[in-house]
């Protein structure tokens, strides 16, 4: 009520005590409305947001198996993550995968967004034909890569034997297991493209008109004006994929991991989070998981605040007035 | 995203409904010059027919593989040198496919309508009521869209565990009840944009709060609903990560994880009958392509609407 006085202040004061309390009950009434529409969200807040981040961080702190109740064991889990090989592996594979990925799938959506854009009427279509592949259950892209990239009978290796090129062995060797799921990745670009795409629409003409007046070339309208008017949503492409990519999971599990996979080594795909899912729910160790958890959670705040840092620099908003 | 959100949020509403005008009337820029075949232009659509082949030939390996006998999965060829529907009969009789398809329906038909109605509510009650600590509110929505879900897994899993309830269908679905901070965002923007001044007027001629929400605002958000809609049917449809979480008994599997549990059995397992796991991914993904021609449009305005607001 303090803010009703407050807002209402010393001239409204000397108003008819009734329509200041009217005005409170509206007030209140509105409140009370607000709250309601809300209540789904501050429910499902405290209960599957809240509590939840709060417990992970406690649990973090114990060794709990699900079964028994959880022990206190202090920093040990923390501990454990410093020196367990296997940690070290699977942040590695995830920080290759991250650092091929992103750059690879940002500049080969920005040149499909380019493509289209020149296409003219037929883009609709073009368009279709791009995005279906996100449409693709990532179970489904998992599989695609076995198949596909199958080192013996693979489609991409009788394409590139068209070539003379005697393609590896994308699923077995360790060295091209990563390379081959970068790949895979690109083939669902789809959503970046169309991204891309409405930013590009939103450059104005006249400053196509005008470059081309003063005799600039195709790519020198790409570099110097397409590239910098569209570095917001190159940017927003970036950060989503990079927060994404450390998160990898489904195609790499079914390509690589489950049970009785007795076929392939599958050190080269153990990506974070699947390490994580193998500790916390393969082997119920929902301590040391949850502890994992947040050294992920560190790591992508870490690299969004220096990608935030970064696109300071370097993207224009438009109407920033800069 | 901070003072220039609202002013943007207004123009979105108009922005997307006038670039489908837009494009149906202004050509792009390409197609006002001359047309003449310029080297370019020639290389331009070579790109452009490569890539869409690239795009479109896994789907079409895949489906006619799904027809090859067991020697042929891995031929090659378009057309299959044998056509069978014998493993489209085989994994029906070695997978209970009609029954993950019917779970998979049920989780997924379920998850988008509450999360649409509930996220809808909540972006209401953010869009049209002014109060006290709004501003603070919604910025702690939009933070829960930073924090990665490996964090809330864990306890998340032990919520449904305390309850009863891993094992079944529910835990896939019925977090949806209380609103998603994307697609409470992604509604909010709408409903900024609907002019103040209707509701204004439905208040003065007696409407109460629910009216106004259920009578004019909804039904003007049509085209975001349902956005909403299939951008969750997809996520539902598609997703692994809870089904392997939750689910054990084979009979409660959703398609991705029986795809998966096929893949294990029929892969991994042993020999590997690829013609079971191939047939499988098709019965998998034909649902979303289906889904993506029905609301091609709605897809591609709303992925583009996701991109413009950051």
């Amino acid at each position: 009520m303090s803010t009703v006085a407050r807002v209402a202040g010393p001239g409204v004061a000397a108003e008819n005590p009734q329509r200041l309390r009217a005005r409170r009950a509206r007030k209140r009434q509105n409140l009370r409305a607000a709250l309601l529409f809300l209540s789904p969200w501050i429910l499902g807040f405290l209960v599957f947001t809240a509590w939840p981040v709060i417990y992970s961080a406690y649990l973090s702190f114990t060794d709990y198996d699900v079964i028994n109740d959880p022990t206190f064991v202090g920093l040990e889990n923390y501990q454990r993550m410093m020196e367990d090989p296997k940690v070290r592996l699977s942040l590695w594979n995830t920080f290759v995968y991250t650092v091929l990925h992103v750059p690879l799938y940002t500049i080969f959506s920005l040149g499909l967004a380019l493509l289209l854009n020149q296409a003219g009427r037929a883009s609709g279509f073009f368009r279709t034909a791009f995005f279906l592949p996100k449409m693709t259950p990532p179970v489904a892209v998992g599989v695609l890569l076995l198949l596909l990239f199958n080192g013996q009978d693979g489609l991409i290796n009788e394409v590139l034997g068209w070539f003379g090129i005697d393609g590896p062995n994308w699923t077995t060797d360790q060295n091209w297991i990563k390379p081959g799921l970068v790949l895979m990745s690109l083939w669902a670009v789809g959503s970046s493209v169309i991204i891309l795409l409405a930013a590009l629409r939103n450059v104005p003409a006249e400053l196509y008109d005008s470059a081309r007046v003063d005799g600039a070339s195709f790519w020198q309208q790409t570099r110097r004006i397409t590239v910098p008017m569209i570095s917001g949503a190159i940017f927003f492409v970036v950060i989503v994929n990079t927060i994404a990519s450390f998160q990898i999971f489904t195609e790499a599990y079914t390509a690589f991991f489950g049970s009785g996979n007795t076929t392939y080594s599958n050190d080269a795909a153990l990506f974070y989070v699947i390490y994580l899912f193998q500790q916390g729910f393969e082997a119920l160790n929902m301590g040391y998981a949850s502890a994992l958890a947040w050294l992920l959670f560190v790591i992508i705040l870490i690299f969004t605040a220096i990608q935030l840092a970064v696109s300071r620099r370097y993207v224009y908003y438009e109407g920033e007035g800069r | 995203m901070s003072s220039g959100t609202l002013d943007a949020g207004r123009a979105d509403a108009s922005r997307v409904a006038a670039q489908a005008e837009i494009e149906a009337r202004t050509p792009p820029a390409a197609e006002r010059r001359p047309k003449r075949p310029t080297p370019v232009r020639i290389l331009v659509v070579t790109l452009l027919v490569v890539s869409t082949i690239v795009f479109i030939y896994p789907f079409v390996w895949l489906v006619s593989a799904s027809f090859k006998p067991r020697g042929e999965v891995f031929d090659n060829r378009l057309v299959p040198q044998t056509f069978t529907l014998d493993n489209y009969v085989q994994v029906w009789q070695e997978a209970p496919m009609a029954l993950w398809l019917l779970n998979t329906l049920i989780v997924t038909v379920l998850a988008c309508v509450t999360v649409t109605i509930s996220s809808a509510l909540v972006a209401w009650g953010f869009a049209y009521f002014r109060f006290r600590g709004r501003g603070v509110l919604f910025g702690l929505v939009l933070a829960t869209m930073m924090l990665p879900g490996a964090v809330t897994m864990i306890p998340t899993f032990l919520i449904w565990n305390a309850l009863g309830m891993t094992g079944t269908l529910t835990p896939l679905w019925a977090g949806n009840l209380f609103g998603s901070a994307f697609y409470i965002f992604l509604l909010r923007q709408f409903f900024l944009g609907l002019p103040r001044e209707l509701f204004e007027a439905a208040r003065i001629d007696g409407a109460n709060n629910w009216t106004i929400f259920r009578r004019i605002a909804l039904p003007l958000t049509k085209p975001a609903l349902v956005v909403t809609l299939l951008f969750e049917f997809q996520a539902a449809w598609t997703d692994l990560m809870r089904p392997l979480i939750y689910l054990r008994d084979s009979s409660t599997f959703t398609i991705p994880r029986g795809l998966k549990a096929l893949v294990d059995q029929f892969g991994f397992g042993g020999e590997w009958h690829w013609e079971i796991i191939v047939t499988a991914s098709v019965i998998t993904t034909v649902p979303m392509i289906i889904l993506f021609f029905l609301g091609q449009r709605h897809f591609v305005e709303g992925i583009a609407t996701t991109g413009t607001k950051g």
